[in-house]
């Protein structure tokens, strides 16, 4: 990385950066000639003197001559506009360019730091480092070298021609700079530390923004809210007296050099007046020095401005680069160079002599050797701090030893780049990363290192990163390497996932999420048909058996109780929000409805039967108590509220309420599910009346809200509802016993008689993961990575501590497959526990950074003063 | 069969006897109301129990594991508990309980309860009071059947 700005600029721009020095050299004898033209306008034209007698061989007189000249200052006007525009337009182009560049180059350099800088760097400040610090940067860089160069020359070309008119005049426009001169960089020199202050504190605050983010759990259960609001106050406190030094100080600059500014027209008036009078100046050259005095101050307020800008950048360039430029920062070859296409890493792992030393220069793993056979399955084991954890992040090369080195087949792992590593060897850590996608595209990002087909031609997008020195990789070509993953079309990547899923014990949880998930966005519609099948089957086999009565399906002519109010009337999905539980009963389409069916008034008399259930029941309880969102219709925030309604209802009667009143009740019918709630509101006429505002609702509505809801019809797959509420088309009945698990088991069954069960799985796939995969479970993350790392087939299987998370009997699932699937392939795990090392072939025993223990586990075992026995009996 | 009826019924459950018509309803309105058909199981012995259940109408029966077989030791009606003691402490049920026709129950689970009794106290004194008794019971029969 360039050490100072300008070396940045002139490495990377020197072209465009002469193009617009020659551009702005070019637009100043324009800027002359208009200058000089009012003069001669004045003088000649308007005042009559030495008209000449013809032009470009035209005779022409005063007037003739006055249109000219005009004329001319008019083309000049917008010679120098067109410059000014383009010069802009090119400048802010570069000054992008060279913007995207800078953040490109910083980003790439995180993806190189060494991991135990991050211990020492926060994501909010490299965050806050990348996005708001280096943005003023960007401006700048346009502006670095031809604008001062531009306004200069401008203000040089001014001076001039001031000059050429009377010398004194010139000097008086210039009697004051050499004090700005001086003064200004001694005032803006406080402002620059000042500044420096400033992005340190920022930095902070971004640090302890990003923390408690990070631990908002920790923050909640320690009651540590007020402690936290008062370090940002603080934090706050400091940035707000550093800005408000930083303006006082500027606006005296400013009002400095204002001050000075002015000063200066009173030379003009005086000695200008003076010369005039004496006949010393024409008065045409005096308006013109007055007209140029004023293009004068433009420029030099653009220097002044551009110098406090170039300190400004100087610093935030000086503090961003030194943060990206840590000790042994990775090698960019490390990530970029590729590796020949018979490459590979099958063979015997040999470490020799590794050592760690951790921040104090203290070793935290010294000496470790051991040899590793090509397709030995090694359990790694010991006290918690031994090493077998940094063991393996050695042996996949995340970290570096301070000295000793890992030969694996034949290569020094310390030289092959990460095309190497992050291919042919396979590395979980105990936080398993899942990343915001889908859970296919996180499974798949294990064979994902780089575009597979590029074309030859970059197109548009890609030549502009180009001119950034971005990457050249196009996002949208195939990434994903079919033959590291041993498949040579879909099918047979979606037959291999499923496998995986299978590997690592995750089929059947995608598979409930699959279920769970709708379809839209696929469209297959061979698939759809065959749910529907499902559909059918489901029921004929449901109406054949005892428990036929334990989902109650969707029939449009019966109202379903163990469905909601809203969904009986709607007898379909909402798509939208307008329909949906919230806004229901707000809608006035659906009111309208109501009213035409005299539903209106039933609904808002049921509302204040609910309303007056819910307060009884709820009123006693906490505000933060959880049957509020388990339970209660009425939130409660709203309580107090409906309290008084309730009371108002009773003193003046439903009907003589205000419709605004009474309105609040009519939302809350929508929410009874008459088989759950028992409450007896919804009786045989009001359901009867129901089905008729159902009929009417769906034969009236409008185009707009059309879109607004899927209906529920019984040959047609709904996109808006689940897979299972496809396959239900129906709902289950609440109060028969053990009904959930009994429908569970039959549609399970009928998806299998029907071969859907990939095709759900696949639905599942599609399900997204959320943020850091916070729709997972820790050891569902953690067997997705997994998965992830199966994936590309890697010779080499790392695994650290990487199934802590799961259940036992999950575990030993996933360590009996796992072991089989990497059969004649090395496996090296490090153990939470000892005792699983039992289904390994060799286990080493790692204990203060040193494999203090070698051979099988039987073997070990046998010895009673082992250090493994030590461990087996600590569990 | 309503909330309101549910309620009734739960009244009348010597454990809840003095327990406040809302604290019950509240009770009723976040149980599950169940409908168990004739020869289901409610449970069965051995099984770790997570709630109880009160008879609202139907009748069940309860079984004991013998080297026999199962044997029949009672039958309840509308208005008794069964598994209430795994709702207080973690044992495994002691007996098998299946409906002998179509019953409704209402299911109280542990959690439900424990919120009850921690959100009211009262109601915790009553069920101590009522335990109490029962234990008083007990202690009485154990006398007589010593003395015997």
């Amino acid at each position: 990385m360039e050490k100072t700005l300008f070396k940045f600029i002139w490495r990377y721009s020197k072209r465009d950066q002469i193009i617009l020095l020659i551009l702005t050299a070019i637009s100043f004898p324009f800027l002359y000639l208009s200058l000089d033209l009012p003069k001669t306008i004045i003088n000649k034209a308007i005042g009559g003197k030495d008209v000449p007698e013809e032009i470009f061989g035209m005779t022409v007189d005063q007037i003739d001559y006055l249109l000219i000249l005009s004329g001319a200052f008019l083309a000049l006007v917008f010679v120098n506009g067109g410059f000014k525009f383009y010069v802009n337009v090119f400048r802010g182009q570069l000054g992008e360019r060279m913007l995207r560049r800078l953040r490109y180059s910083l980003l790439a350099r995180v993806l190189r730091f060494p991991l135990p800088q991050f211990k020492k760097v926060s994501q909010g400040e490299v965050i806050q480092m990348v996005n708001s610090e280096v943005e003023p940067l960007g401006g700048f860089v346009g502006d670095s070298i031809a604008l001062p160069a531009f306004q200069g020359g401008t203000l040089l070309t001014i001076l001039i021609f001031m000059f050429i008119q009377d010398w004194m005049l010139g000097l008086a426009a210039i009697a004051l700079y050499p004090i700005q001169g001086y003064i200004i960089p001694k005032l803006q020199w406080h402002v620059n530390q000042l500044g420096k202050k400033r992005v340190r504190n920022v930095r902070v605050l971004a640090e302890k923004i990003g923390e408690a983010v990070s631990g908002i759990e920790e923050v909640h259960a320690n009651d540590g809210a007020r402690r936290i609001l008062a370090r940002f106050t603080e934090r706050l406190g400091v940035i707000y007296d550093i800005r408000y030094e930083i303006f006082r100080r500027k606006f005296f600059i400013k009002f400095l050099n204002n001050f000075i500014a002015q000063l200066t027209p009173f030379f003009f008036y005086s000695i200008g007046g003076y010369l005039v009078i004496k006949g010393d100046l024409t008065f045409g050259a005096l308006v013109a020095i007055l007209a140029a005095y004023k293009d004068l101050s433009a420029p030099w307020k653009e220097l002044l401005t551009y110098y406090q800008r170039l300190a400004d950048s100087r610093i935030k360039y000086d503090q961003v680069i030194e943060q990206f430029d840590p000790q042994g920062i990775w090698p960019e070859n490390y990530q970029m160079a590729e590796i020949e296409a018979d490459f590979s890493l099958a063979g015997n792992v040999s470490a020799g002599n590794l050592s760690i030393l951790d921040e104090e220069s203290q070793p935290i793993v010294e000496k470790l050797s051991f040899d590793i056979s090509k397709s030995e399955h090694i359990a790694l084991t010991g006290p918690s701090s031994g090493g077998k954890d940094l063991a393996t992040i050695l042996m996949a090369r995340l970290l570096a030893p301070d000295s000793g080195q890992i030969v694996v087949a034949g290569k020094q792992i310390a030289d092959l780049p990460e095309a190497a590593t992050g291919r042919y060897m396979g590395y979980i850590g105990p936080n398993a990363f899942v990343f915001n996608a889908t859970l296919k595209e996180n499974i798949l990002l294990g064979a994902m290192h780089r575009p597979i087909s590029t074309e030859g031609e970059l197109n548009e997008d890609l030549k502009n990163a180009q001119l950034s020195g971005n990457s050249l990789d196009d996002l949208g070509a195939e990434w994903l390497d079919y033959n590291a993953i041993g498949v040579d079309s879909d099918a047979g990547l979606q037959k291999r996932l499923i496998e995986l899923l299978q590997v690592v014990d995750l089929d059947v949880d995608v598979y409930s999420m699959g279920l769970r998930s709708t379809v839209d966005g696929f469209d297959d519609d061979q698939l759809l048909e065959q749910i529907l099948t499902a559909r059918k089957k489901f029921r004929e086999r449901l109406d054949k058996s005892d428990i036929s009565n334990f989902v109650e399906s969707f029939d449009k002519e019966v109202f379903n109780s163990n469905a909601s109010v809203a969904e009986n009337l709607l007898f379909g999905t909402p798509k939208g929000d307008s329909f949906n539980s919230e806004n229901i009963g707000t809608n006035a389409y659906v009111v309208e409805i109501l009213e035409r069916v005299d539903l209106k008034d039933e609904f808002i008399r049921i509302g204040r039967d609910v309303a007056s259930t819910m307060v009884e029941l709820f009123a006693d309880l906490p505000s933060d108590h959880e049957y509020f969102s388990q339970y209660s219709f009425i939130s409660s925030e709203d309580l107090p509220e409906f309290q008084t309604l309730l009371a108002r209802s009773e003193r003046l009667g439903l009907e003589n309420m205000s419709t605004e009143d009474s309105n609040q009740f009519l939302s809350l019918p929508f929410k009874l599910i008459p088989a759950r709630h028992r409450l007896d509101l919804i009786t045989n006429d009001i359901q009867k009346r129901i089905l008729e505002a159902r009929k009417l609702f769906a034969e009236e509505i409008g185009d707009e809200l059309r879109d607004e809801i899927e209906f529920f019809e019984a040959g047609h797959y709904n996109r808006s509802s689940s897979i299972q509420d496809n396959i239900l088309f129906g709902k289950i009945a609440l109060d028969k016993a053990n009904a959930i698990e009994e429908v569970n088991h039959l549609v399970t069954e009928i998806i299998d008689q029907e071969n859907l069960r990939p095709m759900i799985i696949n639905a599942g796939l599609n399900s997204q993961a959320g943020l850091a995969g916070s729709r997972l479970s820790q050891g569902q993350r953690q067997k997705l990575s997994i998965a992830r790392a199966l994936l590309r087939r890697p010779d080499h299987l790392i695994l650290n501590e990487a199934t802590s998370s799961l259940d036992s009997g999950s575990q030993t699932i996933v360590m009996s497959n796992l072991l089989s699937e990497m059969k004649d392939r090395n496996v090296t795990w490090a153990l939470q526990r000892a005792s699983l090392a039992e289904n390994f072939d060799r286990v080493l025993v790692l204990s203060g950074g040193q494999v203090v223990e070698d051979g099988s586990f039987q073997d070990l075992v046998k010895k009673e003063d082992s250090v493994i026995n030590d461990l087996l009996r600590e569990e | 069969m309503s909330l309101n009826k549910e309620v009734e019924v739960l009244r009348d459950v010597p454990l809840f006897s003095k327990i406040d018509h809302t604290k019950l309803k509240l009770l009723a309105f976040t149980s599950e109301k169940l409908i168990h058909q004739d020869g289901q199981f409610l449970f069965r012995e051995g099984e770790t129990g997570d709630a109880a259940y009160i008879v609202l109408q139907g009748k069940v029966a309860v079984f004991i594991q013998t080297e026999k077989g199962p044997v029949e030791v009672a039958q309840l009606k509308r208005g008794d508990v069964v598994g209430e003691i795994s709702i207080l402490c973690d044992v495994p049920r002691t007996a098998s309980v299946k409906a002998v026709e179509s019953v409704q129950t209402l299911k109280i689970t542990k959690d439900t309860f424990i919120h009850l009794l921690t959100e009211f106290p009262e109601i915790a004194i009553e069920i101590m009071r009522e335990l109490a008794s029962r234990l008083n019971k007990t202690n009485i029969q154990l006398r007589e059947a010593l003395t015997d």
